[in-house]
């Protein structure tokens, strides 16, 4: 499906170009987004070297190791495959603290390292596992308690109650974040029926 | 309940990094050269990311640069308008999987075009803070570790974000209607 996607993109974009006859938007827009790409990465390996510093420290005192023992009975609903005393699911819950209080930069290290984890435990190293299947499918549609970002837009734009749609959010994210589950679980049991 | 929220928020990074590393050198915990061998791990995953985000924004950029993607927006604007869906908002719908920083732009746009308190300013601000960047989390996760077969996770990310841009709609047409 990411082949497609990929291909879609690209060439349909390029088509567009083509007929407005503005070659020049696919140029800029290649370099710009390449560029864009590495600077990312960069900004990502400072903020990533100081969050796994932490991690590994909140690891070492076994905090990392409470909070799975303390949500083993809700993680083992919706990891089955991962074994109960795994490090992944530390790092995964760890994640999904970050994502769920709204800690910024710190959501995507703690998740990289379980990525990682998550590897280790993958039979097929070049295709994704069940595991990292529902994780990224709670992660990319994470319950929020504080859309911080937006909350900053609104206040600067002097919204009479910036905070009126927090409650929303919490609700449209929780509503997303089931739909995740359900059909990561659906789409478990049919594409393992096909294999 | 908003304000602890709020304050919950703001204070999470702090309190976690007051507490983390004084927990871990009370239990006898060598704290700093523990921090710099889990640090030493962080290059090495941001380097292995470049080339699957390069393929990746590339691609959104073409798709976006050129138009193709307003053009989108107005293909679904015009159907979506019928189920009382405001055709300003879709621009930001179809931008939020593909570009969290293209995303905000609009989003930002439409608070200060429409006013923070209007119903498409309150749409929109429901619709950016709800979901994330699809695409990107799974460009930057799988590519961390090599994965390049995602099997279903494109469509299970794509139709979650479908469904909160739907409960999106609902309950700010519920709230403030």
């Amino acid at each position: 499906m990411i082949n497609i996607v990929w291909v879609v993109m690209i060439v349909s974009g390029v088509v567009l170009a083509v007929v407005q006859d503005s070659p020049e938007i696919v140029t800029q827009a290649t370099f710009q987004a390449a560029q864009a790409a590495v600077k990312y990465a960069l900004m990502l390996a400072g903020v990533m070297s100081f969050w796994l510093g932490i991690m590994k420290i909140a690891e070492e005192a076994g905090l990392v190791r409470g909070l799975a023992r303390l949500l083993r009975p809700f993680t083992r609903l919706l990891f089955p495959s991962i074994p109960s005393q795994h490090p992944a699911m530390g790092s995964i819950l760890m994640n999904l603290s970050a994502n769920i209080l709204g800690m910024g930069n710190a959501a995507t290290p703690f998740g990289l390292k379980a990525m990682g984890q998550l590897q280790e435990l993958n039979g097929n190293k070049e295709e994704a596992s069940e595991a990292m299947c529902t994780f990224l499918a709670i992660n990319t549609a994470c319950l929020t308690l504080m859309p911080t970002m937006i909350l900053g837009i609104r206040i600067s734009a002097e919204s009479s109650a910036p905070a009126e749609i927090v409650g929303p959010t919490i609700f449209a994210t929780a509503v997303g974040m089931s739909m995740a589950i359900a059909v990561d679980g659906i789409f478990r049991k049919i594409y393992r029926r096909r294999l | 309940m908003i304000e602890i929220i709020q304050n919950l928020s703001r204070w999470a990074v702090p309190v976690f990094l007051l507490f983390v590393p004084l927990y871990a050198i009370l239990r006898g915990v060598k704290v700093y050269e523990c921090f710099v061998s889990g640090a030493g791990e962080g290059f090495a995953i941001a380097v292995r990311i470049i080339p699957y985000l390069v393929a990746m924004m590339v691609a959104v950029g073409i798709f976006r640069q050129t138009g193709m993607m307003d053009l989108l927006s107005g293909v679904c604007g015009s159907v979506l308008q019928q189920w009382g869906i405001p055709p300003e908002v879709i621009p930001l719908a179809i931008m939020r999987p593909f570009s969290g920083g293209g995303a905000l732009g609009i989003a930002a746009e439409l608070i200060d075009a429409f006013g923070p308190d209007s119903f498409i300013g309150r749409l929109a601000s429901t619709m950016q803070g709800s979901t994330d960047t699809t695409f990107f989390v799974l460009t930057v996760y799988f590519g961390s570790v090599g994965v390049r077969r995602y099997r279903y996770s494109l469509a299970v990310g794509l139709l979650a974000d479908l469904t909160t841009f739907f409960a999106s709609v609902y309950i700010v047409n519920r709230v403030f209607m």
